[in-house]
């Protein structure tokens, strides 16, 4: 179950309470997140859309703990991470978060099989160990034949599943994926998201996706939008914009 | 060190730039140790100077010479072990080119207080009875490929003009493999006899061995006392001291190495720090990449640091083994105007630590900047 009305129970995985974020450029502030609650239970592959500027990266941001909120708290899987110094929260990420950005993902001068590696290399785990679970997570996104290429001999939408085993691969608590599909062609967009509803429905992953493309948000189970600073639920939005237009 | 692989991969990274890079250290260190190798060429005479000698010259200046008598007045100094006097010959073999000192030596005394060169017996024995005999040092005479037995003519520049010729009586060694074995001696009889008047019953110098060498003080002061208002006032000096003083006559060697020195130092540090800045800044979103996925900042810090290291000692590697190559080479071009240039295991280990210096310098400032940068402005910069 998905919430936005800050409602949920403290079971939730991910859970988002009265959460603020305000930038100040020059003398000028600039209010981005407004008091935000999200509550997202573990399996839920939630699409974040909104209006570019609306706040949807900063969101994604502050869940995977890049960035510190302004006001609020953020609770995942009963740790308050808004609460931790920054190296604390350096190794809570390698522990928790699998990041999927848009772009700038691999390292070009290591090949698929050294980039999928790199998150291990922070763990405790022995040579051969690593070595089981990078082709496991290779063997998932369909690269297992593609190991020892580098970036530049893969295509796009390659490039992103090698990126997408690189957040498995150490088994995270959820997954951030901030517009995966944006430097795509609508085939290999397409594949990027069958794998990752695959690793919803079959692996029982939780995803937290921001996008722009409609079509790629309809494949999860629910679609939020970012609105004045808070979180609405697709449908109600939808209601709220006709409602605004009737009136 | 788990990261080593991404090291590694990421000095290959530009190939052009890393040639370049570990090029500009090659030569840096190349020039450093040379300039360190010229240093310690002109400071050997002070560093292997015997602490138990002192040197006697005329207070006027190196140029003038002391009354002969002098000798006696100075061995009868309490705590002087043995005296001897030298003189300077100053002339030309063959070619202004094939400069070496000549000493004018006192057989009686020389070997007395300089027991470090080492001649044989019976080349010693020869050289007494041999009126214008001669010994060489072992190195001189390989250069000039001269045997026992050759007859060397030699031109005086300050004596005349004459060629005088002298027989190769002998060939000596030193203790120490590095020691000086280049000088050529005469006698002193010898030179007595066919100089003009003025320079007749003279010394140019005087050498001293003492008993101990805590009195170098005392004894100096009373040979400077005895032979004051007299006609030659004397200024003695420790052989150490008057090596330096000698080398001075060269003007201010080690400020022009010192200066050389910075600005190698300078400009390899600006060099090499901005083609690090460079490409770490090519590389924020990677390390934004390596941040997010729990990289820490010290471990991103420590990345960049170990990619300049790794540069600087190559490249520091790569100078050091050319100047070890090529300074016997120099050294032999240019045997005569300097003393031997001759590349030591300290100078080596120093070359490598001045790179690693400049390494770690040139990597500090980026890798501070890649430490400190945050993972979401560095992917929003794009
Ligand atoms: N470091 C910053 N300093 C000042 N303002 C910032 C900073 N980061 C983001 N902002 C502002 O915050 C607002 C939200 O930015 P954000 O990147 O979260 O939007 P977004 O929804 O992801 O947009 P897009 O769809 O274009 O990616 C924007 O107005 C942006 O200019
Ligand atoms: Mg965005």
């Amino acid at each position: 179950m998905v919430r936005v009305d800050g409602s949920g129970n403290s079971q939730s995985l991910i859970c988002v309470r009265g959460l603020n974020k305000t930038y100040s450029r020059g003398g000028e502030k600039i209010q981005v997140l407004q008091g935000l609650n999200l509550d997202v239970d573990k399996g839920d592959f939630v699409a974040f859309m909104g209006p570019s500027g609306s706040g949807k990266t900063t969101l994604l941001n502050l869940l995977g703990g890049l960035d510190v909120p302004s006001a609020g708290s953020i609770t995942v899987d009963g740790d308050e991470i808004t609460h931790m110094s920054g190296s604390k929260l350096t190794q809570w990420r390698a522990r928790h978060v699998g990041f999927i950005f848009q772009m700038y993902n691999l390292i070009p001068v290591l090949t698929a099989y050294q980039n999928v590696e790199l998150p291990l290399l922070l763990t405790k785990l022995s040579g051969s160990d690593r070595r089981k679970h990078v082709e496991t997570a290779l063997a998932v996104v369909g690269l297992g034949d593609r190991m020892h290429h580098y970036p530049r001999q893969l295509s796009g939408g390659q490039e992103q599943r090698v990126t997408i085993a690189r957040a498995i691969v150490s088994d995270p608590t959820f997954l951030l994926c901030d517009e995966p599909t944006g430097d795509l062609d609508r085939k290999s967009a397409d594949e990027i998201m069958a794998l990752i509803e695959e690793l919803v429905g079959k692996y029982g992953k939780t995803v937290l996706m921001v996008t722009h493309d409609p079509v790629v948000a309809a494949r999860a189970h629910t679609t939020l939008h970012l609105e004045k600073g808070v979180l609405v639920e697709g449908k109600a939005s939808r209601q709220s914009v006709l409602a605004g237009g009737a009136a | 060190m788990k990261f080593r692989r991404l090291i590694f991969a990421n000095l290959f990274r530009k190939k052009v730039r890393l040639i370049l890079t570990i090029g500009s250290f090659a030569i840096a260190l190349v020039l450093f140790t040379f300039l360190a190798v010229i240093k310690s060429a002109f400071n050997r005479g002070v560093e292997i100077a015997g602490a138990d000698r002192l040197i006697v010259v005329d207070r006027v200046g190196l140029m003038n010479l002391m009354p002969i008598s002098y000798a006696d007045k100075i061995a009868a100094i309490p705590g002087v072990k043995a005296v001897a006097h030298d003189h300077w010959f100053g002339g030309v073999y063959q070619d202004e080119k094939n400069f070496f000192p000549q000493f004018v030596i006192d057989v009686e005394n020389h070997r007395k207080v300089y027991p470090e060169f080492i001649v044989p017996d019976d080349h010693w024995n020869n050289f007494v009875k041999d009126r214008q005999g001669a010994i060489a040092g072992a190195k001189l005479a390989e250069r000039f490929h001269w045997k026992v037995g050759d007859r060397i003519p030699i031109k005086t520049t300050l004596y005349g003009g004459a060629v005088w010729e002298f027989n190769l009586d002998g060939i000596y060694h030193t203790e120490k493999p590095d020691g000086d074995q280049g000088q050529f001696w005469l006698q002193w009889k010898y030179f007595d006899e066919n100089v003009p008047s003025v320079i007749k019953s003279t010394a140019g110098w005087y050498i001293l061995k003492l008993n101990n060498p805590d009195d170098a003080v005392r004894v100096a002061k009373a040979i400077d006392e005895k032979f004051a208002n007299s006609s030659h006032e004397t200024k003695t000096q420790t052989e150490s001291a008057f090596a330096a003083y000698f080398a001075k006559q060269f003007g201010n060697i080690e400020f022009l190495i010192l200066t050389i020195g910075s600005v190698v130092f300078f400009t390899l540090l600006l060099v090499t720090g901005n083609t690090m800045a460079i490409s770490v800044r090519e590389r924020t979103g990677e390390l934004a990449v390596l941040k997010a996925i729990g990289v820490t900042d010290r471990s991103v810090l420590f990345l960049v640091l170990a990619e300049s290291v790794a540069i600087a000692l190559f490249g520091g590697m790569l100078g050091l083994l050319l100047a070890w190559g090529a300074i016997p080479v120099i050294s032999g071009a240019l045997t005569g105007m300097l003393p031997p240039l001759l590349l030591s295991k300290t100078m080596l280990a120093l070359g490598l630590i001045f790179a690693f210096l400049v390494g770690a310098a040139s990597g500090l400032l980026p890798g501070i900047g890649a430490m400190r940068m945050r993972v979401v402005n560095a992917l929003r910069r794009v």
